[in-house]
């Protein structure tokens, strides 16, 4: 749910990268983050176990800009993946505008992504949210290990509305800002018709 | 259920600017912020040079939730008032409205109670704000700074 605040000319939106644990969530962010002017980003926030794996969420805010007189800020948030981490899911996807699903592309995590699909798309029913309905977009994360599906095999099981997808290794940057580009823009678009009624 | 879209003109601004101002004063208080549930930063006055008001907001929105969460289990309705007490600062959370977030942070120069009071004050007024706020948003017609923003508008914020 964006907000317009039209005393600082602001239009804020928030998106969550979802997807299994150990999928790449956090790395997209932390790439971001690495990448980004000191201008267009604030404090990268991360709460986390000692063994750095997300315990609540990671939370990043960014500005992409100015569009008609008005400042564009996206904050970024990441779930925790791990299965028994439901609760806090469901609390980080409150008012989400854009949803970026983050798939392991190794054969073995199969099964963990499909049912990380489908819990988002329970955890958005439950909030009044279709994924249909949402931006949303799915990234094809650790493409450059040796044990993965092919893209043909992940999109048909993962992405069978065809959203806009992207191949990525997220360690090294790849596909990360195009994702990030391609869910922000399907973001405002979707403002842009509801503000047109 | 999803909430209608959050937008914030400048009469209501104003009005919330100058009662979370006049909470700085009347609380003896560091910072005053108010935040959306979402985590969105809506006000802050005080010395807010010296701390980081996004990142807090964010944080703070996350507690309520996280909280929120366990009432829930609970079958609770929210913890709608949570006080943490530091060595140096302390943090007064309350939740208005179920729908907005005021944040005291204050020192030893304030006390917890002047500060409950203060926040019970500007609570009743902070609802009053955005209710209007809410009425206003649900009118047809109400304008949106999306109505005129173009496809090339969109494609230019992503061009390298």
């Amino acid at each position: 749910m964006s907000f317009i605040n039209y005393m600082a000319r602001e239009i804020n939106c928030k998106l969550v990268y979802y997807g299994p644990g150990l999928c790449g969530k956090t790395t997209n962010l932390q790439y971001i983050y690495e990448r980004t002017n000191p201008e267009a980003k604030g404090k990268m926030i991360s709460l986390a176990t000692e063994t750095e794996r997300t315990l609540f969420f990671d939370f990043l805010p960014l500005s992409l800009g100015e569009i008609r007189g008005f400042k564009t800020r996206f904050h970024l948030y990441t779930v925790p993946g791990q299965v028994f981490y439901d609760a806090s899911r469901k609390l980080i996807l409150k008012g989400v505008d854009g949803v970026v699903f983050c798939a392991d592309s190794q054969i073995e995590r199969t099964e963990a992504n499909l049912e990380s699909v489908e819990n988002l798309r329970t955890n958005l029913a439950e909030q009044g949210y279709s994924l249909d309905k949402l931006p949303f977009v799915v990234q094809y994360n650790k493409r450059d290990l040796p044990n993965v599906a092919s893209v043909e095999e992940l999109r048909q099981m993962l992405n069978p509305t065809n959203v806009p997808d992207f191949e990525a290794v997220a360690r090294t940057g790849v596909g990360v800002f195009d994702t990030l580009k391609s869910v922000a823009k399907l973001v405002l678009t979707e403002l842009k018709k509801g503000g047109q009624g | 259920m999803v909430n209608p879209q959050m937008v914030m003109y400048e009469e209501e601004f104003n009005q919330i600017q100058t009662v979370v101002d006049r909470m700085v004063r009347d609380a003896n208080a560091k910072v005053v912020f108010i935040v959306d549930k979402n985590g969105q930063l809506i006000s802050a006055a005080g010395d807010i040079d010296n701390v980081d008001t996004t990142s807090l907001a964010s944080l703070t929105a996350g507690n309520i939730a996280a909280t929120g969460g366990m009432a829930k289990l609970l079958k609770e309705n929210e913890f709608a008032t949570q006080f943490h007490e530091g060595e140096k600062a302390n943090i007064h959370i309350q939740l208005v409205g179920n729908r907005v977030i005021l944040v005291v942070i204050f020192d030893s120069r304030s006390s917890l109670g002047l500060v409950r009071l203060r926040v019970k004050k500007a609570s009743e007024e902070l609802n009053h704000i955005f209710e209007t706020l809410l009425k206003k948003v649900q009118e047809p017609g109400a304008d949106s700074p999306f109505a005129e923003i173009t496809d090339e508008d969109i494609d230019n914020l992503f061009n390298d």
